[in-house]
């Protein structure tokens, strides 16, 4: 075999702190090894056309790059020597970057560990077949998971590429976060205005399907071809007869119901339609709340409805759903500020938090629009706004920075002077961070045109005094205690990932961060793709964002779909696994380990065997570890291939240095 | 580790989704980690065999390390946990193997958790410096541990 070996300078990034003519040097000694040389940026269009004329004239037949992860540059490189005619798996890629020349500084050490890990990717090179991919054809349907302003917009972009999209919601409305909103920042812009027509495009548009109130419950199957089943949950309603006439709102005992959609601000009826723009819009039960569901009385609304479309038997129903590809856009949720006892813990009725507050502030809130306390209902002279709250606060594990809520808080005092011009805001932030286009002139606006008053430091405590609440804090820029006394107090809560975020996650088979928000393929280059192929991230699932910016990721994750639909047929990995008949005796245990039962057992010769599903399989090898006979086998990472990285290394005489 | 000292022979399974990843996160990161070290990509730590472990630490690796995805988060679903299950018994197999269990270790390390990585390495890495250099197993040695496991029977 003759092999190439390639290591990258990759600028200094490597040749900082690796000798790589040394590493070029040692490699050329190895067995098999025809040709070996450093490159100043392997991937870039010289460094490549470097690698092919090299396979060209030394007529090799497998090629070794050392240079950065091959979780970034497998693909570049494999297509690379696929242009120069080699199969695309003679290549082996040897990491020297992430692992080495970035993690030390001692030359002498990284270099003895490059050359070691050159000589593991070459031991392996000579144990690699070629492979072939197989083509499959796909299924170019979509499903959005999430319906806030990121899911709507995959979903409406989607659509009108021509593809047919199902949108799982799992509230009974679509909207999210957006549409519980009075006005946007930075424009001031009614939220409702400009999100109620997509949400209507959403329920016209002759290719979405809209599965509001359900869930995923199971995925299936990979890209191009997944199977997702859907539990759709019991509303109690035939939202086929529903006609959304709110006859039934009107009439219902039982008005003592948890008002998801306020925010709790206020309580409704048992049966509701969550909101007047609500997509579908279409009435349902509340179990808890409804006296016919909890002690077998009233019905007044099965006796009033005029389409007769009431359902108290009804059971969740189970859908299930065959796509190509799928987005992600469940978004986020909000920081729970009683665990702050501090800030009263939840206890005091007038403190309330920032999404609470934009449903006082919105025309088509529980105050038609009217700021008005909770506990009194009487207009607030001094609102008091308290940055951070669980954010950048290491304590309660939330470091980071949500990222909107400097926004959002400028935006409510803005607003709080607009409806009470005699009141007076005062904000306590840490630091204001408004990075986006005509953001820091809406917080300067906030402060010189508005009159709110920003005092940078912390809340240390708010107790009650009367029927007023004293907040007190420190002043970091004047090096004094502040004491502020609020009628009302709101609190900027920080945004967290969505409850349910990791269980989700398993069954796409998608990693999340610390923190429960899914983690991007790439956060520079590929920042709306997930590892695993066909499923795509928009919106705050991925971490917060503000609206434009989900709005982007929606589009984006959107065109994504499209370039993977615009293919008859994709190509499926031949990293699977491959039964050796003969050494197969047929007892079915690798049948029992594989988790995505990709093996089945056939006959030959009379003979019971297993029988690998290509399309069906991930290519994670655990049937290949199980395997007693060593008869199935994981192609590209194959026994043999394995050990023969362990003999290198362990053969390797140590150096000695020091 | 510093450099003025001998490097000794660490292996390292990896997962390709989880722990390599968070390899990578580690050096994107810059965190400093000593050079001992050197890591086998695997698709999965369902794909790690025992004996893989076994193997080279039979034939002269110092210490190894496994490391996948955190149970429950597992890009193929279940891998993990076929791991853990295995790497579990080996660990109570070693001794009779004539191997000091302590050579060997696994973590459960994702993509994210980069500092977390460079502690789970330093920590390794010093602890297998503790141990020293791994006896070499002649067959005397083996001989030894053979007679030692047929006398627990
Ligand atoms: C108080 C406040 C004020 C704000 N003001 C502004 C502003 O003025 N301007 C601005 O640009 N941004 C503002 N933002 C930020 C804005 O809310 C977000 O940018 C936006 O909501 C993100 O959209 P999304 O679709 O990613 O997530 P979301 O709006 O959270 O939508 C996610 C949707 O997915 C659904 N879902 C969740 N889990 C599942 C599941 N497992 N299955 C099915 N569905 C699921 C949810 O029910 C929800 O409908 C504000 C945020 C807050 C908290
Ligand atoms: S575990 Fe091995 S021997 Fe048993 S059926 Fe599967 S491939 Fe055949
Ligand atoms: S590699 Fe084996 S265990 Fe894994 S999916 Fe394929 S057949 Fe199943």
């Amino acid at each position: 075999m003759k092999i190439g070996v390639f290591v990258c300078h990759c600028g200094s990034n490597i040749a900082g702190t690796v000798d790589v003519a040394r590493v070029a040097e040692e490699a050329r000694k190895l067995p098999d090894v025809a040709f070996a040389s450093d490159t100043m940026y392997a991937c870039s269009e010289p460094g490549q056309e470097g690698i092919i004329e090299a396979i060209r004239e030394h007529n090799l037949d497998g090629v070794v790059v050392a240079s950065c992860t091959p979780r970034m540059h497998e693909p570049t490189f494999r297509r690379t020597v696929e242009r120069a005619g080699l199969n695309r798996y003679m290549f082996e890629m040897a990491n020297i970057r992430e692992h080495v020349s970035w993690i030390g500084k001692d030359i002498e050490a990284n270099t003895g560990k490059a050359i070691d890990l050159v000589a593991m990717a070459v031991a392996k090179l000579t144990h690699d077949k070629r492979l072939t991919a197989k083509k499959f054809s796909i299924n170019k349907r979509v499903m959005v998971i999430g319906g806030g302003v990121a899911g709507i917009q995959a979903a409406l972009d989607c659509a009108d590429g021509g593809l047919e999209v199902v949108l799982v919601e799992k509230t009974p409305s679509i909207g999210g976060k957006m549409s519980k909103l009075d006005k946007t920042f930075p424009t001031i812009d009614c939220s409702s205005c400009i999100l109620g027509p997509k949400m209507v495009d959403v329920a016209q548009h002759p290719n979405i399907t809209l599965y509001a109130n359900a869930e995923v419950a199971g995925v299936q199957g990979y890209v191009g071809n997944f199977e997702v089943s859907v539990n759709r949950k019991a509303t109690y309603v035939d939202w086929e007869a529903c006609t959304g006439c709110g006859q039934c709102m009107e009439k219902c005992p039982s008005k003592k119901s948890r008002d998801v959609f306020n925010e709790d601000i206020g309580t409704t009826t048992a049966i509701n339609i969550p909101f007047p723009q609500a997509i579908p819009k279409k009435a349902s039960i509340n179990p808890e709340f409804c006296m016919k569901l909890t002690k077998g009385k009233c019905g007044v609304c099965e006796k009033i409805c005029p389409t007769k479309a009431i359902r108290f038997d009804q059971t969740d129903a189970e859908a299930v759903e065959n796509v190509g590809a799928i987005v992600v856009a469940t978004g986020f949720d909000l920081f729970d500020h009683t665990r702050y006892g501090e800030y009263g813990g939840g206890r005091y009725t007038d403190v309330i938090t920032s999404i609470q507050y934009e449903r006082l502030l919105s025309a088509s809130g529980p105050t038609g629009g009217h700021i008005k306390r909770p506990s009194d209902g009487k207009e607030p002279e001094n609102v008091v706004f308290i940055q951070c709250v669980g954010s950048r606060d290491k304590s309660i594990g939330r470091p980071y920075c949500s990222g909107f809520c400097c926004m959002y808080t400028a935006k409510q005092a803005i607003l709080t002077k607009d409806h009470l011009p005699e009141s007076q805001s005062y904000v306590f932030y840490m630091d204001i961070r408004a990075p986006g286009k005509l953001y820091d002139e809406f917080t300067r606006r906030a402060m010189e045109e508005y009159g709110a008053r920003y005092i940078r430091g912390r809340v240390s405590m708010i107790y009650p005094k009367g029927d007023r609440y004293v907040v007190r804090g420190a002043d970091t820029l004047m090096g004094a205690a502040v004491e502020v006394e609020a009628d009302l107090v709101v609190l900027a809560v920080g945004a967290e990932s969505a409850k349910g975020a990791p269980q989700l996650a398993e069954k796409l088979r998608i990693s999340y961060d610390t923190y429960g928000f899914y983690m991007e393929s790439h956060p520079k280059l590929r920042p709306v793709e997930t590892n695993t192929a066909g499923v795509y991230l928009a919106g705050a699932c991925q971490g917060p964002k503000d609206i434009p910016s989900s709005v982007g990721q929606g589009s984006a994750a959107a065109a994504k779909v499209l370039a993977l639909f615009s293919k008859d047929q994709l190509e499926s990995d031949p990293q699977i696994s491959e039964v050796d008949i003969k050494r197969c005796v047929g007892c079915g245990k690798c049948i029992e380990t594989c988790p995505f039962t990709a093996i089945e057992l056939t006959e030959f010769r009379g003979q019971p065997k297993a029988k690998v599903i290509e399309t069906v399989c991930q290519g994670c090898g655990n049937c290949t570890t199980t395997c007693p006979q060593g008869a199935i086998q994981l192609q590209h990472f194959t026994d043999n291939q394995i050990l023969a990285e362990v003999n290198v290394l362990c053969q390797q005489t140590l150096p000695n240095y020091g | 580790m510093s450099a003025d000292a001998t490097e000794l022979r660490i292996v390292g399974f990896l997962c390709n989704w989880c722990s390599y990843g968070g390899a990578d996160t580690a050096g994107v990161g810059r965190f400093q980690q000593p050079t001992d070290l050197r890591i086998i990509r695997v698709p999965c730590s369902g794909r790690i065999d025992p004996l893989f472990v076994v193997k080279s630490l039979i034939e002269g690796a110092d210490g190894v390390l496994v490391s996948g995805c955190h149970p429950r988060d597992c890009h193929y679903s279940e891998g993990n946990y076929y791991a853990r299950r295995r790497l579990e018994v080996l660990k109570r197999f070693l001794p009779i193997l004539g191997i000091d269990p302590r050579r060997f270790e696994y973590t459960w390390v994702s993509a994210s958790e980069g500092q977390k990585w460079k502690t789970v390495v330093s920590k390794f890495t010093e602890h297998i410096h503790e141990l020293g250099p791994a006896p070499r197993l002649d067959s005397e040695a083996c001989a030894q541990a053979a007679a030692i496991a047929l006398q627990g029977l």
